[in-house]
């Protein structure tokens, strides 16, 4: 007998929980408090009009080139806001609403936007990574820290962020793998925004979903609507659970679409249709959930447009503060620090020819 | 003192920091049950157990991008590619994360990590297990290059790349591993990163080595006092980033010659960094052309002809008797 069937888990769950019109599943529906429902409005509004004003902010060359996360919003913040603080967040570059409601400064978004280092100063005590910028690289640090948290016997997970492309990169594979092999507290979105710059999901894989590509590590994936905050949020308390308790990571592959631009220095009209953006437009993420909020009660018109006030106020007053702050920022001598723990002599030197280069350039 | 082989050396530095500090965690493919491939990490997953002895699948970018999550949580994981031709799976997590995430976090996060991987031809292996890439390494802001020569230098230096608060590429030569013995001190050693040493006193001529070409290097040195009459100093880099240039600069500047010695390709080898760092400080005191005895800028031959491209003690010799019988 040769040949026989081997038992493999083979499905993937979809879960949608607020569809596109705001209609809710209650049998679905995840144990929210009030408070924390408003608050991850509160981030999604903030993200979505940071978003719109970093926008501005670059067409008047006030800062440099940004990836926007518009429509987007549910995948991040539904997703983070599981996590307890001291659980970690290893993000890729598109992740700006979750690094908001991690603590990020509006401020040091702009900061970094704008070229200077100043933007990646991360508070001592935060356990959220910097971004990381080459595709699918930092999957494997949340495999690294989530051995380090079983290494330590201690309840934290690791959260990790990436898009659809980067399942594609060799290091996705290798992540979920170590995961697999290392039981590791890891909890892996993938932001499947159906564009990698101009190549559509369909060519970055023959799979019919990116969730079951966890099956092959031995490990559970998900495929849930990413512009539905309540699903998000739904898996990955699930995810997260699991990781808590030492039953190892998962793969959460949230369906979500990316409104904008992939960054500001590309052109989507060369690869895609507006149409096809206006039919994402209505599953929008952001006025759903406002939808359901309002039925909650917790939200009305009058609500919302206070909270719109709100978000536009803090979003002048943080770049009100970062362009008065950037004034004193860009020493240039400062591009030296944190080469190393301590400087080298050969730094020392090259630190010691820009600065005389500068003196001398004063002089002429 | 013990006489122990390299690879005893660089075991006894790993066993004593992972007594110390158990913070330090050893990966990589078939460092637990096989003790690696060269017996360096041999006997450590019985004292130390599988959750400090990582037996890896085999991916050298999963090695290195866990190594830097470790690191980044406050681990001091130390982690060996079996060959460094294989390294380059990882080069992307070496470049890209390993050594920039102090800088991009501007110091909140750090990579205590130490990548060992052995290196250099001689010991007659396949395609891509005897290549020396150092300057890829080296080149790379924010990381450091380190490479003994032999057992003592090899596990004083071990210990303080562990110890490093930055990423550590260590280079170990297969053809030292098992090359020679050398009386190592049971007790702690170390060696400063970034520190070069004299290994013989001379005056006539400045022979700078590091690695595998340091026993070709003083065997010439040798032969040259033999049967020149000529006295050479012979420098052991041992860390080639942070270069240390005040010993070879300082050297040259009293024998006024100068012969640079490796196996890696000579074309942007480290050879012409050096020679670029005597120009700079003791370009006046030169009193000959300095020579570069280097490996070829080819792949490394099949093991049948390495020897003919690896230097030897007799190309060593003939370079430095040219540079000498340059008039002043």
């Amino acid at each position: 007998m040769p040949r026989s069937k081997i038992d493999l888990p083979c499905h993937i769950d979809f879960l949608s929980i607020l569809d596109a019109q705001g209609n809710l599943d209650e049998s679905l529906e995840p144990d929210i408090p009030d408070d924390t429902l408003l608050r991850i409005h509160a981030t999604m509004l903030l993200g979505r009009r940071f978003d719109e004003r970093l926008l501005n902010l670059q067409r008047q060359g006030r800062i440099g080139t940004f990836p926007p996360i518009t429509g987007q919003e549910a995948s991040q913040v539904g997703a983070v806001a599981v996590l307890r603080e001291a659980d970690w967040m290893v993000p890729s570059f598109r992740e700006t609403a979750a690094e908001i409601w991690r603590g990020r400064t509006l401020e040091s978004v702009i900061f970094s936007n704008n070229g200077f280092n100043e933007g990646a100063q991360i508070p001592a005590e935060s356990h959220t990574l910097p971004v990381s910028i080459p595709v699918g690289t930092q999957m494997l640090h949340a495999v690294g820290i989530g051995y380090g948290i079983r290494y330590r016997k201690k309840d934290n997970v690791v959260m990790t962020f990436f898009g659809d492309g980067a399942t594609s990169e060799g290091d996705f594979h290798e992540a979920l793998n170590f995961a697999g092999v290392f039981e590791v507290p890891v909890i892996f979105v993938c932001q499947n925004n159906q564009w990698a710059i101009s190549v559509p999901r369909k060519k970055q894989t023959r799979a019919e979903t990116l969730a079951q590509k966890a099956l092959a590590y031995g490990l559970p994936g998900i495929q849930v609507d990413g512009n539905d905050v309540l699903a998000v949020y739904a898996a990955t308390t699930e995810a997260v659970e699991r990781a808590r308790k030492g039953a190892g990571a998962t793969l959460i592959e949230c369906v979500t679409y990316r409104m904008s631009v992939h960054t500001t220095a590309d052109d989507p009209k060369r690869y895609r249709t507006d149409d096809e953006v206006e039919e994402w437009r209505k599953r929008d993420p952001l006025t759903r959930f406002q939808k359901h909020l309002t039925r909650k009660n917790l939200l009305s018109e009058e609500k919302i447009a206070a909270a719109e006030t709100d978000v536009r106020e803090k979003i002048q007053a943080a770049v009100d503060r970062a362009e008065q702050q950037m004034k004193a920022f860009g020493a240039p001598l400062d591009m030296f620090d944190h080469a190393y723990a301590e400087m080298p002599p050969h730094l020392k030197e090259q630190k010691k020819f820009l600065e005389r280069e500068l003196a001398e350039n004063r002089e002429e | 003192m013990a006489k122990m082989t390299m690879v005893q050396a660089l075991n006894l530095a790993l066993k004593q920091e992972m007594e110390k500090d158990d913070r330090v965690i050893v990966l990589g493919e078939d460092v637990g049950r096989d003790g690696g491939v060269f017996r360096v990490t041999d006997g450590l997953i019985d004292q130390f157990g599988e959750q400090r002895v990582l037996d890896t699948p085999l991916a050298e970018a999963g090695i290195v991008g866990m190594s830097i999550g470790m690191a980044a949580f406050g681990l001091r994981p130390v982690c060996e590619i079996q060959f460094s031709g294989f390294s380059y799976q990882a080069f992307h997590q070496t470049e890209n994360h390993a050594a920039r995430l102090r800088w991009r976090s501007q110091g909140r996060f750090s990579v205590p990590m130490v990548l060992r991987m052995p290196y250099s031809g001689g010991v007659r292996a396949l395609e891509h297990h005897s290549e020396s890439r150092e300057v890829y390494y080296a080149h790379t802001p924010g990381l450091k290059m380190v490479i003994p020569s032999g057992p003592r230098t090899a596990r004083a230096l071990l210990v303080s790349a562990i110890r490093d608060p930055d990423p550590v590429v260590f280079y170990e030569s297969k053809a030292l591993y098992r090359a020679f013995r050398e009386e190592v001190p049971e007790e702690e050693e170390t060696f400063p990163i970034g520190k070069s040493q004299i290994v013989r006193k001379g005056s006539d001529i400045t022979l700078v080595s590091y690695g595998s070409m340091m026993r070709p290097t003083l065997a010439a040195g040798e032969i040259l006092y033999e049967k020149d009459g000529v006295d050479a100093e012979v420098v052991d880099l041992l860390t080639l980033a942070p270069l240390d240039e005040s010993l070879f600069t300082e050297s040259v500047r009293k024998t006024g010659r100068a012969v640079i010695i490796h196996e890696a390709p000579l074309s942007y080898g480290p050879g012409a960094e050096i020679v670029a760092r005597l120009v700079d400080k003791s370009f006046y005191y030169l009193e000959a052309p300095i020579a570069r005895v280097a490996g070829f800028d080819i792949v490394i031959p099949l093991f049948s002809r390495e020897n003919h491209y690896i230097p030897s003690v007799q190309r060593i010799v003939r370079a430095a008797r040219n540079v000498l019988e340059t008039a002043a």
